[in-house]
């Protein structure tokens, strides 16, 4: 069964967050993006399969070779999900500050 | 009350600054940066190495649950002033982001309370305004106003 993708949940995974990372400086083939984890490669595809799905990647065919890039446009819309990663760094402050709490109160 | 952290990014600069204050003395605040235990908790990356200590080095690592690394940084510390200072350079490996200096400057404010100023400095604009341009490469809490800007761009 194939669940409706949605860019909330293509972004939710690590993996396709770093290939998004890999992609954002320039177009590249399935195969050079799978040789940057030692994932399976039909994962890889899979992972590249979903972006795509939600338009978060675009394909370009570049003779025999398929070519994956960010879309900028989609970029754009996902703009909002700067807050939850903006609260990811506030999340991880408000650890240090419990943290480093925990620790003087133990002192 | 919840403390905020800014982010500022002027147009055409290859540098950022990230500034933020904390509920903590300033000696604490410190030393979560320097102690590998500490950073590993709040970083919520591995530590594979960290020498908090002038032309010390570090390495952190992040795998999935399945093993696979998916993030990995480095870089060498350049100076170390105990609770006022770090002067380091950053390397997110397999990255297109280059080489980033950071400057940590810790600030007491009060006996409980103390403030964070990072300036990270790029080798360009366009590795800059590249990871800003990916509202997710590193969470930094920023401006929602800046990243319209940077999306307007993309238009």
């Amino acid at each position: 069964m194939n669940l409706r993708r949605d860019v909330y949940q293509a972004i939710a995974d690590p993996t396709r967050r770093a290939i998004l990372l890999l992609v954002s400086s320039h177009a590249m083939t399935a195969g050079a993006i799978a040789s940057n984890f030692d994932t399976a490669r039909p994962t890889v595809s899979k992972h590249l399969q979903i972006l795509a799905e939600c338009d978060l990647l675009e394909q370009e065919q570049n003779g025999r070779e398929i070519f994956y890039h960010l879309n900028p446009r989609k970029m754009k819309e996902i703009a909002e999900f700067i807050e939850p990663f903006r609260k990811l760094w506030d999340d991880r402050f408000h650890k240090l500050e419990a943290v480093m709490k925990k620790y003087k109160s133990r002192k | 009350m919840q403390r905020k952290t800014k982010v500022n990014a002027e147009d055409g600069k290859q540098e950022l600054s990230i500034s933020r204050e904390f509920d903590l003395p300033l000696e604490l605040l410190f030393k979560a940066h320097i102690e590998p235990t500490m950073v590993e908790q709040w970083m919520g990356t591995k530590v594979l190495n960290l020498e908090s200590r002038k032309h010390g080095g570090y390495q952190f690592e992040t795998a999935d649950p399945q093993g696979n690394v998916i993030f990995r940084a480095h870089g060498v510390i350049h100076e170390l002033s105990p609770n006022r200072k770090i002067v380091r350079t950053f390397e997110m490996e397999n990255t297109p982001f280059g080489v980033q200096i950071e400057f940590y400057d810790f600030e007491k404010l009060t006996e409980d309370t103390s403030r964070l100023n990072m300036h990270v400095i790029f080798e360009s604009v366009a590795q800059r305004d590249q990871l800003l341009k990916l509202p997710f490469a590193q969470g930094l809490n920023m401006a929602h106003d800046r990243i319209q800007d940077i999306v307007n761009k993309l238009r």
